[in-house]
């Protein structure tokens, strides 16, 4: 039996997870069209490579990667690309950005894929294909996974899938692992065979009794040692370094990566997305999205990446009473402006929010350093003291005070008792934080060419200073030495018609040379 | 007594020798303060603050012949770094000097452009690309919105566009709520 650790703070918010998992997962049906953005992941944004007015086949690539962190975007299914423009997109911003718009032709024809067997390629090549095939993170951050393999000279000994799911309402990874355990265990020998990891482990918190047993079972009957493990209850329970921590006892170093300590996370339906990229050469154009909170019928979808999200909430009819819209959970979601956005790689879960449910918050209160905020915070920072930092944009001691480490989990606003938004003030020192260090690099960058312009035109001076002089003195010769004063600077001043006439002579006798 | 005195001389003479030594091993180039108030300023190199570019304002602040509130693109945020190194107070800008404008770019109409080459001299960061009688353009990763070239243009091809913000140079807001009165 493996030894637990408890990680510092951490809260118990009601789960309200129950509700969507009555029902199997559903594939939703096909969009009246598909809005799949150019940058759905951590990075750059992926290069379109299509036309406006193309038809595309399921799965032919339609974004290409575009920089060292970037991946790879495809068409969901067949149809004609009617649109590349702005379009809105879930952002905290609310702002749009480059998407692909497609009318499906409702045929759902493939674009031709093999497979090879997995254990012929190197870890290079796979990393490649993953990239090539837009395989994410799909917990929620969206980073490439090809880039979380790529681990260097470091030596991973443990791979941890994260199947902990912490946050309320959201049931997507505890299904899949319900209804397709033996692929997800697949994907992890092939995650375990890429970074050559001595052991696997799976974190599954205790409340998902079901998925628990079906990953068991999958290991046992795929004859594999992966160890299934059942972590308390806890959120953040499923942070990476929150999760690494309880698994192992190690502890990631703030500004260091879990490889460095040798250990790598990735998400169950990350793992999966990656079984079906290897085995079956299919690029990540659908994923799990759990539909829950004010509908009639909360539930799991297959939903192809584009699917616009009222057409995806219309299925699990919202009642009347509903008041909004949340992608994500409801400690780290997004709440959506607009609902016409489309289901990107990270949309894990969408919340149709009511007053009954998300009561408007209570008036903010002056903080009265009670730290109840330290006492949860899974991280061991000072919230309270942050929070003074970020209000009186004083970065560097916020920065001091090790902000960077903060997760965002929202632990601490969940118990503050004067109901501070803490975490909108993190995130707006973190951006403030990132502007300022932009703009340091591109002064220093214009620095740099303004005293290399500087240099170049005192440089140009003095060659012309120096060949002034230097015609000068030819000319001084000239007088003194030889008789004919005349035809001499007028010979010289024109520099350029010198030039020319050599050039031409040049010119000449190789004109000749190619005659002869 | 007179060992007194013949010691003491000698120590005076050696520590004087070591000063001198390192008077001249550990010479700083140039004025460091210089350097640092230089760091602050945005290097825009737009003259706006009527010295020829930012190294010179900084040397002028340095000598102290120049107020620190002249710097439109710093904005009041760099008056306060200003005031913070230097140990003086904040100064608000005074009625001489513009105030900051949003950041932009310049941005040349190519249809117009005659290709005459006196934006590309006036340009201090080298950030026009073009050669005699070919069109000109600006390169905009690289232009600071000093608005130099703008004057120099004699067809008037050249405006500044202001840079609009889009999803990748957002910044979360400073949080506001309402402050209700509790009952």
């Amino acid at each position: 039996m493996r030894v637990l650790h408890h990680f510092h703070g951490g809260i118990h918010p009601p789960s309200h997870k129950t509700q969507s998992t009555l029902l199997g997962i559903a594939p939703a049906p096909l969009p009246s069209r598909l809005i799949v953005p150019f940058h759905q992941h951590a990075g750059e944004a992926a290069k379109p490579v299509v036309q406006v007015g193309e038809k595309v086949l399921k799965g032919q690539l339609i974004g290409l990667p575009d920089g060292f962190i970037s991946s790879a975007v495809h068409a969901p299914t067949s149809g004609t690309i009617t649109d590349i423009g702005m379009h809105p997109v879930a952002h905290p911003s609310g702002l749009p950005n480059l998407c692909a718009t497609l009318v499906p032709d409702g045929r759902e024809r493939w674009e031709q894929h093999d497979a090879e067997d997995y254990r012929t390629q190197s870890a290079g090549e796979l990393q490649q294909q993953l990239r090539m095939k837009g395989i994410v993170g799909l917990g929620g951050a969206a980073f490439p996974s090809d880039i979380k393999l790529r681990i260097g000279r470091h030596k991973v000994d443990t791979l941890i899938l994260n199947a902990a799911e912490c946050e309320p309402y959201i049931t997507c990874d505890d299904m899949l692992m319900r209804e397709r355990a033996s692929e997800i265990a697949k994907g992890a020998e092939m995650l375990r065979y890429m970074v050559d990891a001595r052991e696997v482990l799976i974190g599954i918190e205790d409340n998902k009794p079901e998925a628990i047993a079906a990953m068991q079972q999958a290991v046992r009957e795929n004859g594999m040692s992966f160890e299934v493990v059942a972590i308390p209850t806890i959120y953040p329970g499923g942070g990476a370094k929150q999760l690494i921590y309880t698994l192992t006892g190690l502890e990631v170093p703030s500004g260091t990566l879990p490889p460095d300590i040798g250990v790598q996370c990735f998400n169950v339906a990350t793992t999966y997305s990656v079984y079906r990229a290897l085995a079956h050469a299919e690029p990540l154009l659908s994923r799990i999205v759990t539909v829950t909170g004010n509908v009639r019928q909360a539930r799991n979808y297959e939903a192809l990446i584009g699917t616009p999200i009222d057409e995806l909430i219309a299925l699990s009819a919202p009642l009347p009473d509903s008041s909004g819209y949340i992608m994500g959970g409801p400690m780290m979601g997004l709440p959506l402006t607009e609902v016409r956005v489309p289901v990107v790689k990270a949309t894990n879960c969408v919340i149709v929010a009511s007053e009954k449910l998300f009561p408007a918050p209570p008036p903010v209160m002056p903080c009265i350093r009670c730290t109840r905020c330290v006492e949860v915070c899974p991280v061991e920072l000072q919230p309270q003291d942050l929070y003074w930092f970020a209000r009186s944009r004083e970065f560097g001691k916020a920065q001091t005070y090790s902000l960077f480490d903060c997760i965002e989990c929202g632990a601490c606003s969940y118990v503050c008792p004067s109901h501070i938004p803490l975490v909108q003030y993190f995130r707006f020192a973190k951006s403030e934080i990132h502007a300022r260090e932009k703009e340091k690099q591109a002064a220093d960058k214009a620095r740099e060419r303004h005293e290399f312009h500087m240099y170049r035109i005192e440089r140009e001076k003095r060659e012309k200073a120096e060949k002034l002089a230097a015609k000068e003195r030819a000319a001084q010769a000239a007088k003194s030495g030889k008789a004919e004063p005349q035809a001499k600077p007028e010979h010289v001043s024109s520099d350029i018609e010198t030039r020319r006439e050599h050039i031409l002579e040049i010119a000449q006798s190789h004109v000749e040379h190619t005659k002869e | 007594m007179l060992s007194a005195l013949l010691v003491m001389a000698a120590v005076a003479i050696v520590l004087g020798a070591v000063l001198g030594f390192a008077a001249i091993k550990f010479r700083t180039e140039g004025n460091p303060l210089v350097d640092k108030i230089d760091a602050i300023l945005p290097q825009t190199q737009c003259g706006q603050c009527s010295y020829p570019g930012c190294k010179p304002y900084a040397t002028a602040i340095a000598a102290g012949e120049a107020d620190i509130n002249r710097c439109p693109p710093g904005g009041e945020e760099g008056i306060q770094k200003l005031a913070d190194l230097l140990g003086v107070d904040f100064k608000p800008f005074g009625d001489d000097t513009a105030g900051p404008k949003p950041k932009s770019v310049a941005f040349i109409d190519e249809s117009t452009c005659i290709g005459c080459t006196l934006c590309i001299q006036a340009c201090p960061v080298d950030a026009i690309a073009g050669a005699a009688k070919q069109m000109h353009t600006i390169i905009a990763a690289e232009c600071t919105g000093c608005e130099l070239c703008v004057a120099p243009c004699p067809v008037d091809c050249i405006s500044m566009v202001v840079i609009e913000e889009d999803i990748t140079n957002w910044k979360w807001k400073y949080p506001s709520y309402a402050l209700t009165p509790t009952q």
